[in-house]
């Protein structure tokens, strides 16, 4: 029995909508992860923010909690200056924080191990920061790729560098995300393949697939704390170059 | 004349209390401006995310240098395309991508303050 690893990132189309210029537009697996994430984090925050409690309940406190959580990252990041991006940022980190882990539950999709999403997610960023930083600064936004006080000769060269790194940012943003949500689903997916296959062959292979299977259980709560982690790092990120848009002249 | 006395109490107790309360309140105002006061004071840094994890860590040096490689690599292509001075772009590019790539390690890694050339510069001009 052989198991395919990528399998899981397959795009199936459910409901086919309509076909521009040859391309195919339909409803498919991702798209249905992605409402239900969005569905779930909707819920969580209406639902708790409903009762209005001033002793919280468990879940409002869980809402709270997420609120505090990230108005913080937003503060101590970007400065009180930050919270007006405050929306944007918890926006971000509960929708990939709820994608990351509904994506664990088994036969269910992930949709940050999509590269064209998380790359969405980092030109959002992206595009944000320099329409932000152009409209809130003008051209003082330039200030970004002059450092200060360094020689005239190995300037030009410096800012090359500088612009370059700008531009890296959207590459190594979304790729962070995109890279351990794959290879983690794929480790998994990959230990769990070693049980199936130990435990066909008789009596001492299922003694021989505890050892994978104990491997996966390990795993699966790994891979729970990459995928808040990973959110985490995601929103810290925005921050620091929402700060960048904010505070250019660093 | 006994009830009189007890009211008397019932002040003293009532004002005792509203006494403990207004300290118990000073006190709390003191801790949140302390609280204020260091949250503002705080310099706005990545220090929480680096020190996050290992793995998480090393997982984003890694994607730092890449991504800062890649690009220079993309638009040095991208150069040669339009211009057609191929290999040119290409090679200046990918050294000039290699070098962001490291200056975004340096700077995630906390090694280089992202104000390094105000420093730097500063420390020139003592010297």
């Amino acid at each position: 029995m052989q198991i395919d690893p990528i399998e899981q990132f397959e795009i199936k189309n459910f409901l086919p909508i309509a076909t521009l210029r040859g391309h195919e537009i339909s409803f498919t697996n991702s798209a249905l992860f992605m409402l239900i994430t969005v569905a779930g984090v909707s819920l969580l925050m209406i639902g708790a923010s409903a009762s209005r409690a001033v002793v919280p309940g468990r879940l409002q406190s869980v809402a709270e909690l997420s609120y505090e959580f990230v108005a913080n990252t937003v503060r101590s990041s970007a400065g009180n200056e930050g919270m007006k991006f405050f929306p944007f940022v918890f926006t971000l980190f509960m929708f990939v924080l709820f994608a990351n882990i509904i994506g664990l539950i088994p036969f269910s999709f992930t949709v940050t191990s999509q590269l064209i999403v998380t790359v969405a997610l980092a030109l959002t960023v992206f595009l944000t920061v320099v329409i932000y930083g152009f409209w809130h600064n003008g051209l003082h936004f330039f200030n970004l790729f002059v450092p200060k006080g360094v020689p005239k000769l190995i300037l030009p060269m410096i800012v090359f560098i500088e612009v370059l790194s700008f531009l890296s940012r959207p590459v190594s943003h979304s790729v962070r995300l995109f890279a351990n949500m794959l290879a983690g689903h794929i480790t998994l997916q990959v230990f769990a393949g070693f049980i199936i296959m130990l435990a066909s062959a008789g009596v001492l292979g299922w003694l021989g697939a505890t050892l994978p299977f104990i491997m996966v259980v390990l795993l699966t709560a790994l891979e729970l704390l990459v995928a808040f982690l990973q959110a985490y790092v995601f929103a810290i990120l925005t921050c620091i170059y929402l700060n960048d848009a904010i505070h250019p002249g660093h | 004349m006994s009830d009189g006395a007890r009211e008397d109490g019932d002040h003293g107790k009532a004002r005792t209390e509203e006494a403990a309360l207004s300290a118990r309140l000073q006190r709390l105002n003191e801790r949140l401006a302390r609280d204020r006061a260091g949250r503002s004071s705080e310099s706005p840094g990545e220090d929480r995310a680096t020190t996050a994890s290992g793995y998480a860590r090393g997982f984003r040096l890694s994607s730092e240098l890449v991504a800062g490689v890649l690009v220079g690599a993309g638009l040095g292509w991208l150069i040669d395309r339009l211009l057609g001075i191929s290999p040119w772009g290409l090679i200046v590019f990918l050294l000039l991508g290699f070098a962001a790539g490291v200056l975004n390690v340096m700077r995630s890694a906390g090694v280089v303050p992202r104000n390094a050339f105000d420093d730097g510069a500063a420390r020139d001009k003592d010297t």
